[in-house]
C-alpha cells in the first residue's frame, strides 16, 4: 500500500450525514433490545389497566378524568429507558466517541432526546387515544388526545434527556431522573390535559395548543445546552 | 491539519488527588509520545485532558497547524482527534460491520479507508458477527478500525496493544509507523515499550 | 460584592454580621408573635387567620430562598466559584424547610373552614410545586458521590429549575382557572385588612432575618467543612 493512499483526504459527514448515522443508530438501539416500540406501549396499558381496577370500572367515575389519567400515563411512560439514554454511552465509552466528532456536543444531546420521542413518545402517541377511549373519553376527542400526546411527548423526551444528562454517573439514576424531571413535566401535563379538559367543554383548544408548542420549543431550547454541560461533568 | 500539540503549565487532578501539575511539553508531526508510569499515574486522565474530555485545574492545551497558526480547540478535537481509550464505544448487540461502519461514518472516512482498515487488521472474517461475540482482541482491532479508516491527525491511544497478541501487534505498530511517515502525532500511554522510536514521559516521576 | 468571593474575606466579613442576624431574627419573630396574638381575629376566619402570619412569609422566603439558590447556580457555572456553588447548596435546605413549613401551615388554615386538610388552589399547589424543585435539587446533589460533579450537575439543575419556575407557576395558575376550585388563601387578592399589616410585615422581615442568618451559617460551616476535606485531602497524599 502506498503512502499516497493513507493520505487521501477523508470525507467529512456533514452536518447532515452525521445527523442522519447517529439518528439511525440511536433507533436501531431503542428498538432492537426487546420488542422495540412496544415495550413503552406494554407500560402504558397497564397503567390504564390498573385505574379501573384501583378505582372502579363505572364510566361516571372514570369518563370525567380519562383525559387526565391518559396524561398522567403519558409523562410516566416518557420516563422509560431514560436512564440508559446517556448510562449506555458512558459505561461502553461511547460518549467519548460522540464528543469528538463533528457535531457538537449540544447537538448530540439534542439528537438523542429526537430519537427518544421517536422510540418512546410516538409509539405512546398511537397507543395514548385508544387507552382514553378505554377509559371512558368521549370518541370526538380521540384526534386531539393524538396530536397533543405527540406533541407532549416531544417535550417530556427534551425535558426527560436533560434530566438523564443531569443524573449521569448517580446512584439510582431512574428513580433519580424522575424525582427531578417530573416537576418539569407539569406544564406539558397541565396544557395537554387542559386542552382535552377544554375541548370535551366545547371551549376552543387554540390557546392551550399554543402554550403546549411553546413549552416543547422552549424545552427543546434548554435541554441541549443545559444537557451538554451535564454531560461534560459527568465525563470529567 | 494538526501539526504540533502543545501543553503549558497543565495541571490535572483526578477527583481529590493532584495527579500532575505543571506539565509542559511539545508534541510535532511525525513524533510519537509514550508515557509511562504506573496504574493510577495520571496516563488515561492526560489522555483525556488532551481529547477536551476532562478539564484541567490549570495550564492550557494548544494545536496548531503547519504555518504555527493556532487552530480552534473545538475544530482540533472534533475533526482532528482520535482517542482510542480502554473501552471501544462499541455496541454489543450490533455487528461488527454495522458498528465500524457507525464509527467511520461519524468521524468522517473515505470507503478506501474503511476497506484499508478491514484489511490491515484481518477484520474481514468479523465483520457479519454481533460485537458481543467477539473476543477482546477481536474488539479491540475493531475499534482500531476507524484509526484507520477515518484518518485524523493525533492519535490519543490509551494502552492500545494490551489484548492483543504479537501478531495484532506489529500489524498495529505497522499502522502507528505508517501513520508517523504521513505527518500523523500519537500520544499513547503503554506499560511496555513501543517498537518504534519514540520520545517518553514517566508521569509517576512527575508530582 | 465580588471581593466578597475570596472566602477569606467573606469569613472575616461575615463572622461578626451573622451574630447580628441572628439577634435581629430573633428580636422581629418575638415582636412578630406577640403582635400576631394581639391584633384582632377576623370577622370570617376567627382566630385560624393568625397562621396566615406564619405561613405567608414562610412561603414567600421558600420562594426567595430559590431564588437565591438560582441566582448562587447561575454564578457558580459561569465563574465556577467555589463560593458561589457553597452558596448554593446552602440555600437549599433551609428554603426546603421554610416551603414545608408553609405546606403545613396552609393545611392547617384551611382545615377549619373547609374541613379538608389540603385544598387543591393555584396557591398551596405552587407551594407544593415549589417543594418538589427543592427535592430534586437535594436528591442530584446528594445522589452523586463525586462533589466537584455533584455541584455542576446541581447547579445546571438550579439554574434550569429557575427558569422553569415561573413557567410552572404560570401553568398552575392557568390550571386554575379551568377548574375554579373553592378558592381562599389569598390574603392579597382578597384585601388584606391593614390592621393585620403590622404583624405580617413584621413576621416577614422576621423570616427574612431567619433566613440571612441560616444561609450565611449554613455558608460558613460549608467553607470550614472543605478546608477539613482538604488538609485531609493532603495528609492522605502525603502519608
Amino acid at each position: 500500500m502506498s503512502r499516497h493512499d493513507v493520505e487521501q483526504e477523508p470525507r467529512p459527514p456533514g452536518l447532515r450525514g452525521a445527523t442522519r448515522v447517529l439518528l439511525e443508530r440511536e433507533l436501531d438501539l431503542a428498538w432492537g433490545g426487546g420488542g422495540g416500540p412496544l415495550l413503552a406501549c406494554g407500560f402504558f396499558a397497564c397503567l390504564t389497566a390498573i385505574l379501573p381496577l384501583a378505582a372502579g370500572g363505572d364510566p361516571r367515575t372514570l369518563g370525567p378524568v380519562a383525559g387526565g389519567v391518559a396524561w398522567l400515563a403519558l409523562a410516566l411512560a416518557s420516563l422509560l429507558s431514560l436512564e440508559r439514554l446517556f448510562e449506555r454511552d458512558m459505561e461502553d465509552g461511547g460518549l467519548d466517541l460522540l464528543a469528538l466528532g463533528h457535531l457538537a456536543l449540544e447537538q448530540v444531546v439534542l439528537l438523542k432526546a429526537l430519537a427518544q420521542w421517536i422510540a418512546v413518545g410516538l409509539p405512546l402517541a398511537l397507543t395514548a387515544p385508544i387507552a382514553a377511549l378505554a377509559l371512558g373519553l368521549h370518541a370526538s376527542l380521540t384526534p386531539l388526545v393524538a396530536l397533543t400526546a405527540l406533541i407532549g411527548g416531544a417535550g417530556f423526551a427534551f425535558t426527560g434527556a436533560l434530566g438523564a444528562a443531569l443524573a449521569l454517573g448517580a446512584k439510582r439514576g431512574g428513580l433519580l431522573i424522575a424525582v427531578v424531571v417530573l416537576p418539569l413535566f407539569i406544564p406539558p401535563v397541565v396544557f395537554g390535559a387542559g386542552a382535552l379538559e377544554r375541548a370535551g367543554s366545547g371551549q376552543p383548544v387554540g390557546p392551550a395548543l399554543a402554550l403546549l408548542c411553546a413549552y416543547v420549543l422552549f424545552a427543546a431550547v434548554v435541554a441541549p445546552f443545559a444537557g451538554a454541560a451535564a454531560v461534560r461533568n459527568a465525563q470529567g | 491539519m494538526i501539526h504540533t500539540l502543545t501543553l503549558s503549565d497543565l495541571t490535572v487532578s483526578r477527583g481529590e488527588r493532584r495527579l500532575f501539575h505543571g506539565l509542559d511539553l511539545t508534541l510535532r508531526a511525525g513524533e510519537v509520545l509514550a508515557l509511562t508510569g504506573v496504574n493510577g499515574a495520571g496516563k488515561t486522565s492526560l489522555l483525556r485532558t488532551i481529547a477536551g474530555l476532562l478539564r484541567p485545574d490549570a495550564g492550557t492545551v494548544a494545536f496548531h497547524d503547519g504555518d504555527g497558526n493556532p487552530l480552534d480547540e473545538r475544530q482540533a478535537r472534533g475533526r482532528e482527534t482520535h482517542f482510542l481509550g480502554h473501552l471501544d464505544g462499541l455496541k454489543g448487540g450490533r455487528s461488527a460491520r454495522e458498528e465500524l461502519g457507525f464509527q467511520c461514518d461519524w468521524l468522517g472516512h473515505t470507503q478506501y479507508g474503511v476497506d484499508h482498515a478491514v484489511e490491515a487488521f484481518g477484520l474481514k472474517p468479523l465483520l457479519d458477527l454481533e460485537v458481543r461475540r467477539l473476543s477482546a482482541g477481536q474488539r479491540r482491532r475493531l475499534a482500531m478500525g476507524r484509526l484507520v479508516g477515518s484518518p485524523r491527525a493525533l492519535w490519543l491511544l490509551d494502552e492500545p496493544m494490551a489484548p492483543l497478541d504479537a501478531r495484532w501487534r506489529e500489524a498495529f505498530a505497522e499502522q502507528m509507523q505508517r501513520h508517523l511517515d504521513a505527518d500523523g502525532l500519537i500520544v499513547a500511554a503503554v506499560h511496555d515499550p513501543l517498537p518504534l522510536h519514540t520520545r517518553s514521559l514517566d508521569l509517576g516521576a512527575l508530582t | 460584592m465580588f471581593g466578597l468571593s475570596n472566602p477569606q474575606r467573606f469569613m472575616a466579613f461575615t463572622g461578626p454580621l451573622t451574630p447580628v442576624l441572628w439577634g435581629l431574627a430573633a428580636v422581629l419573630l418575638g415582636v412578630g408573635a406577640w403582635l400576631s396574638f394581639t391584633v384582632p381575629a377576623d370577622y370570617q376566619q376567627g382566630d385560624t387567620v393568625r397562621i396566615m402570619f406564619v405561613h405567608v412569609p414562610a412561603a414567600t422566603l421558600g420562594l426567595g430562598a430559590y431564588a437565591a439558590l438560582g441566582v448562587s447556580s447561575f454564578f457558580a457555572l459561569v465563574f465556577r466559584h467555589a463560593l458561589a456553588d457553597a452558596a448554593a447548596r446552602a440555600a437549599a435546605l433551609p428554603g426546603a424547610a421554610f416551603t414545608a413549613l408553609a405546606l403545613f401551615t396552609g393545611s392547617l388554615w384551611g382545615q377549619p373552614m373547609w374541613g379538608t386538610w389540603w385544598v387543591w388552589d393555584a396557591r398551596l399547589t405552587s407551594v407544593l410545586v415549589l417543594f418538589l424543585f427543592y427535592l430534586g435539587y437535594i436528591a442530584l446533589r446528594a445522589s452523586i458521590d463525586d462533589e466537584q460533579k455533584a455541584g455542576r450537575a446541581a447547579a445546571v439543575l438550579g439554574l434550569v429549575g429557575l427558569i422553569n419556575l415561573p413557567i410552572v407557576k404560570f401553568s398552575v395558575d392557568w390550571w386554575n382557572t379551568l377548574h375554579q376550585p373553592a378558592s381562599f388563601l389569598t390574603p392579597g387578592s382578597s384585601g388584606l385588612d391593614p390592621v393585620y399589616l403590622p404583624p405580617f410585615l413584621t413576621m416577614l422581615a422576621a423570616y427574612g432575618m431567619l433566613f440571612a442568618a441560616l444561609w450565611l451559617t449554613a455558608i460558613r460551616t460549608e467553607i470550614r467543612r472543605r478546608r477539613v476535606m482538604t488538609l485531609r485531602a493532603r495528609l492522605a497524599q502525603e502519608a
